[in-house]
């Protein structure tokens, strides 16, 4: 079996940022659904929060690339 | 990796993509040796058009202002006030945001339209796929932060307010003042630069992916795998759609993290 041990250290990096975005979204639709007048108070922090556990994932992706 | 190796080494065979997908040759062969080597590029094509785009959008959307304003000037202003309005003054008060929106208007519109490349046919891959301008971007947002916090407190009241967070007791500053000296100094315009480029080489890896894969499928002399090539496509035509929220929304975060760190640059210890 060929590969490179970079993408398999991707693979585990991105359990993390995925729990972490749902939970965030989860939140989000929580919140809309009790009180939806506060979706656009809180749509910026969704978006903001989304980005910062998004980024995680991503590093691995790049570095498994950048470190072949 | 060795695989991909080996085909480029018999063919002219594009994929899987990987690093070599972000060399882009040079316009003018004749100058590959000499000193002017890599500046007629695509990727340097696309900084130059978006600096063209903005600079004559805005000179022309302003050319006889009016009280009641014309389309393009709605457009221009529309434009600038939603930077304005729900980031700085919502981040900052009235006085100071209006003294940061033009740069943080300017970061998010010059980020937009550098993203965009990424889907228009032609050029197709955006220049910050290339590690040099989100870099940049964060070190002027850093020097803009620190700037305006020393200016503001002094440099050692400004580290102070920085590094120790209040309220924490003291045996655990060893600790803490390190990580926070790291992740607020050193590590902010590192992470602003690798959100913005990550988000752009995965998106145009992404493409690349199930277009040349698509190209590929087509290539294979078994009619089955070549109507497989439909899909291909079809996931392609998905995830630019998909690139287009990702391009406005690392936009959106890069100038909205921005703003914040100004603003816990300029606030006062509490």
């Amino acid at each position: 079996m060929e590969g490179t041990l970079n993408v398999v250290g991707y693979g585990l990096a991105a359990i993390g940022p995925g729990i972490g975005v749902a939970l965030i979204f989860a939140a989000w639709i929580t919140a809309t659904a009790r009180q939806p007048e506060s979706a656009g108070i809180t749509r910026p922090m969704l978006f903001m929060g989304f980005a910062l556990v998004e980024v995680l994932a991503l590093f691995g992706l790049v570095l498994a690339f950048a470190l072949s | 990796m060795t695989d991909s190796a080996n085909v480029m080494a018999e063919g002219d065979s594009h994929f899987p993509p990987g690093i070599h997908s972000f060399d882009f040759a040079d316009w003018f062969s004749g100058l590959s040796g000499t000193a002017l080597a890599h500046m007629f590029t695509t990727i340097t094509l696309g900084v130059w058009l978006t600096v063209a785009v903005l600079i004559v959008f805005f000179l022309w959307a302003n050319r006889k202002p009016q009280i009641v304003p014309t389309k393009r000037q709605w457009l221009a202003e529309s434009a600038y006030g939603f930077i304005r309005n729900t980031v700085a003054i919502d981040l900052m008060g009235k006085k100071t945001g209006v003294r940061f929106a033009p740069y943080l208007a300017t970061l998010f519109l010059f980020i937009v339209v550098m993203n965009f490349w990424a889907v228009v046919p032609g050029i197709q891959v955006s220049p910050n796929a290339h590690i040099a301008f989100p870099l940049m971007l964060g070190v002027m947002s850093w020097v803009i932060y620190m700037f305006v916090g020393i200016k503001q407190h002094g440099f050692v009241k400004y580290m102070k307010i920085t590094c120790v967070p209040p309220g924490a007791p003291w045996f655990i500053y060893p600790l803490l003042i390190p990580i926070e000296f790291l992740q607020n100094i050193i590590l902010r315009p590192v992470t602003l630069a690798l959100r913005l480029f990550a988000n752009m080489f995965a998106g145009h890896l992404i493409l690349l992916v199930f277009i040349l894969g698509g190209f590929e499928l087509l290539n294979s002399g078994n009619v089955l795998i070549q109507g497989l090539s439909v899909f291909s496509f079809a996931m392609g035509i998905g995830m630019t759609f998909f690139e287009l929220i990702v391009i406005l929304l690392q936009a959106y975060v890069f100038t909205l993290l921005t703003g914040m760190y100004i603003q816990g640059s300029l606030a006062d210890e509490h």
